[in-house]
C-alpha cells in the first residue's frame, strides 16, 4: 500500500505518495522530476545515485524512501550554483575532470562529505575516501587533481 | 552543451518581403537585379533538403550571427566537439565561441557514420573543415559583390567580410546569410558514414595561419554537469510514457514458452510484451514495472548453450574448426626463412571475452506517432539507429527520426542501440511512448563482447642474432557477430529474438607497426560463435576493436625477442622500425620517461637486495594505429606476494598529426590510458555452461580510484602541416604491452594471458 512521505529536498519540501520499498532514487527522478541522481546498477556498487541524506553520503538506489524519515536530503544540484558554487564545482570545472558524467554524483557528494570532515587529506586519504566508486571513462587522475585542488581551496 | 536543437529561424528573405522590402543591404554599389542574381544562386530562403551534397547540410549562418555546424558524427564526453567548432571558427574567420555545434540528430545533419574508430576529427572534423572553408569563399564572393570588390582584395575577421583598409567596405555574414540557407552543391564522394566527403571548391587555410586550431580551448559543457542541468538519455521524458524492463532468460538460447500474466495482475498498470524470444513489461511507474520484471512467472524452454568451461575457453579456441582464414599482411618468403633459421623464438598469448560495462546500462524512449517514430539514443551511431528502428517497425527511413541524447559513456557497439530496438517493439506493442531502461545484470550480462582471442608469434633469428622473419597468427572470435551498428535486426538484440538470425561477420585483424623484417606474415583465423542468435557472447566493436589483444600480443613479443637477443627493448625497437614519426614516438617516450638502457629483466631485484615482496620494473610498447603513433612506457610495481600489480606511472609519446586541442588531447589519452590499465589487469568476461555471470561491478571489476597510477605523463608530438588522425582510441592499444613488459622487468616472468589480475599474476610467479 502506498503511503505519504514528506521530503525536505535541497532546502524544498515535498510530499509524495509512494510504496514505502520504493528507492529513494525513482521518488527523487520520477515523482519529484530531479534527474541529477543517476541509474547505475540499483546495487550500491558504483554511486551514480548518490545523495547526501543529512551530510552524509547514500546510495539512493537501495534506500527505501520509508527510511528517509527527517533528514535532509541534498542532491548534487543543492551542493552548489553557478553563482554560489561548491568548491569542488568549480575545481571539477578548472581540472576539466568528466568524460561522460555519469558517474559525478558519488564523486562530488562523497568529497563534498570527505572534504568537510577531514581538512589538508594525504593523497592517500582521499583515494581511500573514494573508493568503491566507479568511473568507467578512465578520469581517475583528473578526480584526483580535482578533489586536491578542492581541498586546498578549502584550506 | 552545444547539442542544441535546430533553430527554426523564419527566412530572413521571407521577413523582408513581408514587410515590403526586397533589399538585403542599403546602399549596395552593386545594381539590384545583379546583386540578387548572384544572392539567389547560392541562397535559399527556405532550408535546402538535408542531402551530402548541401552546403547547408553542415553549415548556417544565424540570423543572430552564431554559426551551426551540423555533425553526423557524436561526442561520448572526449570534448570533439569543441575541435570541431575549433576546426569551423577557424575556416570560418568567426569567433570560436560564435559556432554551435548540433550534434547526432538525424534531423539536423547527415550520417557521417557517428562515433566510430577514432575517426571524428579524422572524417568526420575534415569534412565541416572543407564545408566552413567552402561557406568562407561563398560569403567571401557574395561580399564582392556587394562591396564592389574583388574576392581577392577581401578579407574576413569575426565574421565581417573587409578590405582591410576601408572601414565603410565592409559587410557582415549576417548581413549576407542571416537566418537564410546556402544554396551551394558540394563534391560529394557518394559515400555515408565514415568515409563521407564532400568538399566544396574552397582549399582549407595554410595551418600556419590557423588562429583557433591548436589553441587548449575548454569544454564549456563540463559546468552544466557539476550543477546538474544536463540530461541523460535515461533523463528524458515524454508526456504518456510508459517505463518497461526487459527479461531476459537464465540459460543463453532459451525462450518464453509460458508467461502467466496474472502473476502481476495486483501491480497497477502492468502489461506483458512478449512476442517470440522478446520479452518485457511495462507499467506507468518505474517502480512498478521493476517489481513487474522480477514477479513476472515465466516458463522458458529448455536450452544448453554450448559454451565451454570458463577453464578451457582459449582450448575451445585452439580445437574449434577455422571458419575463415586470411593473409593480412605478406612479404618475403616466410616458410623458407623459418625453415632457414639459426634459432626461432615463439609464444603464445590469450586475451578474454571484455565487457563495455558502460556506467549505466542502456536506456532509450521511443514515441510512435502514428506512422511517425521518434528516438531518443544514447546509441553512437544514431542515424544507423534510426534506420535499425525504422526497419524493425517496417517504416520508410524518412518517418523515424533519431536524436542522440548523451549516456553513460559508450565505446563502441555497447548496449544503447539495442535498447532501442526493444523500444521500439515495445512502443508498437503498447500504442504508447516507450522508455527501455536495461539493469545492471543486462548492461555487464547482455552487452555485445569484445571477442576472446589467442595469438601465435614467431621469429626466426639467423647466425648473426638477426631477426630474419617475423609471423603473426590469431584464431579467435570474430571481430562482429553483430555489426557495429544496429541499422539491421540482424544485428540486434530484438531482431534476434523476433526470428531473424545472427549473419555473424567473418574477420579479425593484424598487428599495426613499421618492424623492417625481411620476411613478414600475418594471418588471422575466426572461429564461428557460440550461439546463432540472442547470444550474451555476441562480439562486436569494444573500444579500439582488436587493438588491445592483437598489441599486447606483438608489442610483448617483441620485448621477447629481444630479451632473447640479449638487447635493451628501446634499442631492439630503433633497430628494426622503420618509419620515422614511428621512431620519433619512441625516441621521445624513452627521453621523457628517463629510460635506462639495460636487457629485461633487472638483475639488482634479487635476494638481499630486494625489501619486502615489492619489485618494481620499466617496459615499453609502440603502435601504429592508422595512422596516429603511440609509444608508451609503464613503471610498475609487483607485490610478488599477493599478484598485485601497480602501474605507478605511464609515460606516452603521441602523434596524431596536426593537434585541434592540446589540452582536449591530453585528457582523452590519460582517459584511454587508465580505461585500458583497467582492461588489462582486471577485466574478463565470466561465464558458466548457461551465461554470462559477470553481471556487475563485483562481478566484472575494473580499476578503483586506489589503483590508479600516480602520474600520466604526456608528450604530444605535432605536425600541423599533416592532417589529424585519431586519437580517441590508439592510445588505447600499447598498454598492457607496456604493463606486461615491464612485469617482466620486475619479476622475470612473463605473462602471457590477460587480464593480469592477481590471482592470475601469482599463478604466473608460482
Amino acid at each position: 500500500m502506498d503511503d505519504k512521505f514528506s521530503l525536505d529536498v535541497d532546502g524544498k519540501t515535498h510530499t509524495v505518495t509512494a510504496d514505502p520499498d520504493t528507492p529513494l532514487l525513482y521518488v527523487l527522478r520520477d515523482d519529484l522530476g530531479l534527474n541529477n541522481p543517476h541509474f547505475g546498477c540499483g546495487l550500491a556498487q558504483c554511486g551514480t545515485c548518490t545523495v547526501q541524506l543529512d551530510g552524509q553520503p547514500i546510495r539512493s538506489c537501495t534506500t527505501p524512501v520509508s527510511a528517509v524519515g527527517a533528514a535532509k536530503i541534498t542532491t548534487l544540484a543543492g551542493l552548489g550554483t553557478p553563482d554560489k558554487p561548491h568548491p569542488l564545482q568549480t575545481a571539477y570545472i578548472e581540472e576539466q575532470v568528466p568524460q561522460c558524467g555519469y558517474c559525478i554524483n558519488g564523486w562530488l557528494l562523497t568529497a563534498a562529505a570527505f572534504l568537510r570532515d577531514n581538512k589538508k587529506p594525504t593523497e592517500a586519504q582521499i583515494k581511500d575516501a573514494l573508493s568503491g566508486l566507479k568511473c568507467r571513462c578512465g578520469t581517475h587522475l583528473a578526480i584526483l587533481r580535482a578533489v586536491k585542488r578542492a581541498a586546498a581551496m578549502m584550506g | 552543451m552545444r547539442h542544441e536543437a535546430q533553430r527554426v529561424a523564419p527566412s530572413r528573405r521571407n521577413l523582408l518581403k513581408s514587410a515590403g522590402a526586397l533589399v538585403v543591404s542599403i546602399g549596395s554599389p552593386v545594381p539590384l537585379d545583379f546583386a540578387r542574381a548572384a544572392e539567389d544562386a547560392v541562397i535559399s530562403g527556405a532550408k535546402p533538403p538535408l542531402k551530402p551534397d548541401r552546403l547547408s547540410s553542415y553549415i548556417a549562418v544565424n540570423a543572430d550571427g552564431t554559426v551551426s555546424a551540423f555533425y553526423g558524427k557524436i561526442d561520448g564526453g572526449q570534448g570533439l566537439h569543441i575541435a570541431i567548432a575549433q576546426m569551423v571558427a577557424e575556416e570560418l574567420d568567426v569567433p570560436f565561441k560564435a559556432v554551435k555545434v548540433v550534434i547526432g540528430d538525424t534531423g539536423t545533419s547527415v550520417n557521417q557514420g557517428g562515433a566510430s574508430g577514432a575517426t571524428g576529427v579524422q572524417n568526420g572534423g575534415k569534412q565541416l573543415r572543407a564545408a566552413a572553408a567552402e561557406a568562407r569563399r561563398v560569403l567571401v564572393e557574395l561580399g564582392a559583390e556587394k562591396l564592389g570588390v574583388p574576392a581577392e582584395r577581401l578579407t574576413v575577421d569575426n565574421g565581417v567580410v573587409h578590405t582591410g583598409t576601408e572601414m565603410a567596405k565592409s559587410v557582415s555574414y549576417v548581413e549576407l546569410i542571416g537566418g537564410r540557407y546556402f544554396n551551394v552543391a558540394l563534391a560529394w564522394n557518394g559515400k555515408i558514414g565514415n568515409p563521407l566527403y564532400a568538399p566544396g571548391k574552397a582549399k582549407p587555410k595554410d595551418p600556419k595561419d590557423y588562429k583557433i586550431v591548436g589553441q587548449p580551448i575548454k569544454r564549456e559543457d563540463v559546468a552544466p554537469l557539476v550543477f546538474a542541468r544536463r540530461d541523460f538519455t535515461s533523463d528524458i521524458k515524454v508526456p504518456g510514457m510508459a517505463h518497461a524492463r526487459m527479461i531476459r532468460p537464465g540459460v543463453a538460447g532459451a525462450v518464453p514458452v509460458n508467461v502467466d500474466e496474472n502473476s502481476i495482475k495486483h501491480i497497477p498498470g502492468a502489461r506483458v510484451v512478449w512476442n517470440q524470444g522478446l520479452l518485457g513489461v511495462v507499467a506507468d511507474k518505474e517502480w512498478d514495472a521493476i517489481k513487474a520484471a522480477r514477479e513476472l512467472k515465466v516458463t522458458w524452454s529448455n536450452a544448453s548453450p554450448p559454451f565451454p568451461d570458463q577453464a578451457s575457453l582459449y582450448d575451445h579456441i585452439r580445437k574449434a574448426p577455422v571458419r575463415k582464414r586470411e593473409v593480412a599482411e605478406q612479404i618475403g618468403n616466410v616458410d623458407e626463412a623459418f625453415k632457414n633459421a639459426a634459432r626461432v623464438i615463439e609464444a603464445e598469448y590469450e586475451w578474454p571475452f571484455q565487457s563495455h560495462a558502460s556506467l549505466g546500462p542502456a536506456c532509450a524512449v521511443v514515441d510512435i506517432k502514428g506512422d511517425e517514430v521518434t528516438l531518443w539514443t544514447g546509441s553512437q551511431k544514431p542515424h544507423f539507429t534510426r534506420d535499425g528502428v525504422a526497419a524493425i517497425l517496417g517504416l520508410p527511413v524518412e518517418k523515424v527520426r533519431a536524436i542522440w541524447v548523451p549516456g553513460p559513456g559508450s565505446y563502441g557497439r555497447n548496449d544503447a542501440g539495442d535498447a532501442a530496438m526493444d523500444a521500439a517493439l515495445l512502443a508498437k506493442a503498447v500504442g504508447r511512448p516507450v522508455r527501455v531502461q536495461y539493469t545492471r545484470e543486462q548492461g555487464t550480462g547482455w552487452d555485445p563482447k569484445g571477442p576472446a582471442s589467442i595469438h601465435r608469434v614467431r621469429a626466426a633469428i639467423d647466425a648473426a642474432g638477426k631477426v630474419v622473419a617475423y609471423e603473426f597468427g590469431s584464431k579467435a572470435f570474430p571481430r562482429v557477430d553483430v555489426n557495429s551498428n544496429e541499422s539491421k535486426p540482424h544485428d540486434t538484440l530484438a531482431g534476434q529474438l523476433t526470428g531473424v538470425a545472427l549473419q555473424s561477420g567473418d574477420g579479425f585483424g593484424a598487428p599495426e607497426d613499421s618492424y623492417g623484417f625481411a620476411n613478414k606474415r600475418a594471418y588471422w583465423e575466426t572461429v564461428a560463435p557460440l550461439l546463432d542468435r540472442g547470444s550474451p557472447l555476441r562480439t562486436s566493436h569494444l573500444r579500439d576493436p582488436l587493438g588491445p589483444q592483437i598489441h599486447f600480443a606483438s608489442e610483448s613479443f617483441m620485448d621477447e625477442v629481444a630479451v632473447a637477443l640479449n638487447l635493451d627493448p628501446v634499442a631492439f625497437r630503433l633497430q628494426y622500425v622503420t618509419d620515422p614519426r614511428d621512431i620519433a614516438v619512441i625516441k621521445a617516450v624513452a627521453e621523457k620517461s628517463g629510460w635506462q638502457s639495460r636487457v629485461s629483466p633487472r638483475k639488482d631485484q634479487s635476494g638481499a637486495k630486494v625489501s619486502g615482496s615489492k619489485v618494481s620494473g620499466r617496459g615499453i610498447s609502440y603502435v601504429q594505429r592508422h595512422p596516429t603513433r603511440v609509444a608508451m612506457v609503464a613503471d610498475v610495481e609487483v607485490d610478488r606476494s599477493t599478484g598485485k600489480i601497480w602501474v605507478r606511472k605511464f609515460t606516452v609519446a603521441h602523434d596524431c598529426g596536426q593537434i585541434i586541442n592540446p589540452d582536449g588531447l591530453r585528457q582523452v589519452i590519460e582517459g584511454n590510458v587508465v580505461q585500458s590499465i583497467s582492461r588489462t589487469l582486471w577485466e574478463e568476461v565470466k561465464f558458466s555452461n548457461k551465461t554470462v555471470t559477470s553481471v556487475d561491478w563485483m562481478s566484472y571489476p575494473i580499476l578503483d580510484i586506489t589503483e590508479a597510477p600516480e602520474t600520466i605523463d604526456i608528450v604530444l608530438i605535432d605536425r600541423p602541416e599533416i592532417e589529424p588522425t585519431g586519437a580517441g582510441e590508439p592510445a588505447t592499444r600499447p598498454v598492457a604491452a607496456a604493463i606486461a613488459n615491464a612485469v617482466f622487468d620486475a619479476t622475470g616472468v612473463r605473462i602471457r594471458r590477460a587480464p593480469f589480475s592477481p590471482d592470475n599474476v601469482k599463478a604466473a610467479l608460482s
